[in-house]
């Protein structure tokens, strides 16, 4: 298997983008990563999105995207995994150009959630639940993360106030990241005093609707320096994994058996433990999530994470820096490219360009992305080389 | 958004509450005994294991619990609603609504029993769809 690189990154700032189509967005992202690795070709490409049938009314994305990006023959796949399509297109990628098959392998995601109105919304993403177990009952996806908060509560006595830190945290994070969706800080009162979603979630502990894109270029690191000018940076861990789908069919509600499966084959792979690790980018759709991940990727023992939030210890600045760019929380969560956006930041990290949200001597960075109410997860560890 | 046909298809276990169980596993799996709802083929596919309708314990226990304020747009005349997970006394786990308990009256653990019920309306003029919630035992 041959070592893999990351030498171009794009992005574009996110949030409700109404004049913005899902190609429109998708090829600037790809464009903006193309010119970011100065490559003067492609050949090959993966899209993660989890539903454009049901939020554009479009599929066959391989197709569509190659053509208005203007790479046609080049094969093009579409890789679902609900919230974590972005993270299975860079897993996906990794294997093409890990394996010899591609060189130059362009992976990114996108999502265009916005042209339906919130019913719809809430009915599209409802699909990475159990339809027929859990959605036909009434779950929403709050709702369940709400009964992980709830079982979390009646455990580990979290509180109310260290929830809403990661809120507040994040939003901090997010103010400083200039394609952040929601880039305003957050003050507790605000997060406990919000609208009441799933109780004990408010409208202030869950990740926002979000139209973006993101893509990067990959590469075999033994190319890299002949290929683009940017700073090479080795994708040094995979993992990726599976849980049941329906939270009720869990043996540990705030486990996240995914995480913990996929972050440990991702730390085996880069022969590195969660101590090597200095910074993360999380899949936050919720509060709760932020606080169950950290927990499960090792970084903190089983009850603590909320108390090590409330201590500033996920903070810039603290132990293990965690979402700095904002999260999905501020950065926002258009859930195919979520994976990409993580991946963005962490390259970003990694070259020491993230300006005041810059994590001193950054040197390897860990992404998890995570679909549904944990049913799927991917994770990768990225070096400095 | 339903479907007729699959709502068809699901009226074994949203009426009767049919599961299975595993009555003999020869496997390392040591699935014997336990309750599957919905019913499975198998626990994984080399277990071996042989399966047997039931019909699921219909009281059990409330693991977790959360009140849905913002609902999907075929529950919105139902919110605020109790949405919880309960273990029923032979193992098997559902996800259903809390009712007949006023809800700030729910706590986790609290004993719980299945009642037949209407679920959701398909629409205006759809088809009423009906299954189980669990109320107060």
């Amino acid at each position: 298997m041959r070592d893999v690189a990351v030498i171009g990154i794009g992005i574009q700032k996110w949030g409700e983008l109404w004049d913005r189509s899902l190609r429109d967005l998708w090829v600037e992202a790809a464009l903006n990563a193309i010119g970011d690795a100065g490559v003067d070709r492609i050949d090959s490409m993966y899209v993660g999105c989890m539903a454009p049938g049901l939020f554009v009314g479009q599929e066959h994305l391989g197709s569509l995207l190659a053509d208005y990006l203007g790479v046609c023959p080049i094969p093009a796949t579409r890789v679902e995994s609900a919230c974590c399509s972005g993270g299975l297109a860079l897993r996906s990628g990794f294997i093409e150009v890990a394996s010899g098959m591609s060189d130059i392998v362009l992976v990114s995601g996108v999502e265009k959630m916005t042209d339906v109105d919130g019913g719809g919304a809430t009915y599209a993403l409802a699909t990475a639940a159990d339809g027929d177990y859990e959605v036909y009952q009434g779950a929403t996806f709050p709702g369940l993360y709400a009964m992980v908060a709830r079982d979390y509560m009646h455990r580990y006595g979290l509180t109310r106030e260290e929830l809403a830190q990661v809120a507040v945290k994040n939003h901090a994070n997010g103010s400083l990241n200039p394609h952040a969706q929601y880039p305003m800080k957050l003050t507790l009162e605000g997060v406990i005093n919000s609208t009441l979603i799933a109780d004990p979630l408010r409208l202030m502990d869950c990740s926002p609707i979000t139209d973006g894109a993101a893509a990067a270029i990959i590469c075999p690191l033994e190319m890299a320096k002949d290929l683009s000018k940017q700073p090479p940076v080795k994708v040094a861990g995979v993992g990726a994994a599976t849980d049941r789908i329906a939270l009720h069919d869990r043996d540990d509600f705030c486990e996240f058996a995914a995480t913990v499966h996929s972050s440990q084959a991702a730390y085996k792979m880069a022969g590195v433990g969660p101590a090597d690790i200095n910074f993360c980018e999380v899949h936050d759709c919720f509060t709760i999530a932020e606080l169950c991940v950290i927990e499960a990727l090792g970084f903190f023992e089983r009850g603590t994470a909320g108390k090590a939030t409330a201590a500033g210890e996920t903070a810039l600045g603290g132990k293990m820096p965690i979402n700095t760019s904002g999260g999905l929380k501020s950065k926002g969560h258009p859930v195919g490219a979520t994976g990409i956006g993580q991946l963005h930041e962490a390259v970003t990290q990694l070259r020491g360009a993230a300006g005041k949200r810059q994590v001193k001597d950054a040197r390897r960075g860990m992404m998890q992305n995570m679909g549904g109410s944990g049913g799927s997860t991917v994770c990768h560890i990225l070096e400095v080389v | 958004m339903a479907f007729i046909p699959s709502y068809w298809r699901e009226t074994p276990q949203r009426y009767r509450y049919e599961g299975n169980k595993c009555v003999k596993c020869e496997h390392k799996c040591d699935c014997e005994g336990r309750v599957f709802f919905p019913p499975r083929r198998v626990c994984d596919p080399w277990c071996g294991c042989q399966m047997e309708p039931v019909t699921i314990a219909t009281t059990g226990k409330l693991l977790t619990y959360t009140i849905i304020r913002i609902p999907p747009t075929q529950f919105s005349d139902e919110a605020p609603y109790a949405l919880g997970v309960c273990e029923m006394d032979d193992g098997a786990r559902l996800t259903a609504q809390v009712v007949d308990c006023p809800l700030d009256q729910i706590e986790i653990g609290m004993p719980v029993k299945i009642e037949f019920r209407r679920i959701q309306q398909d629409g205006e003029a759809g088809i009423l769809m009906y299954g189980y919630k669990v109320i107060p035992a």
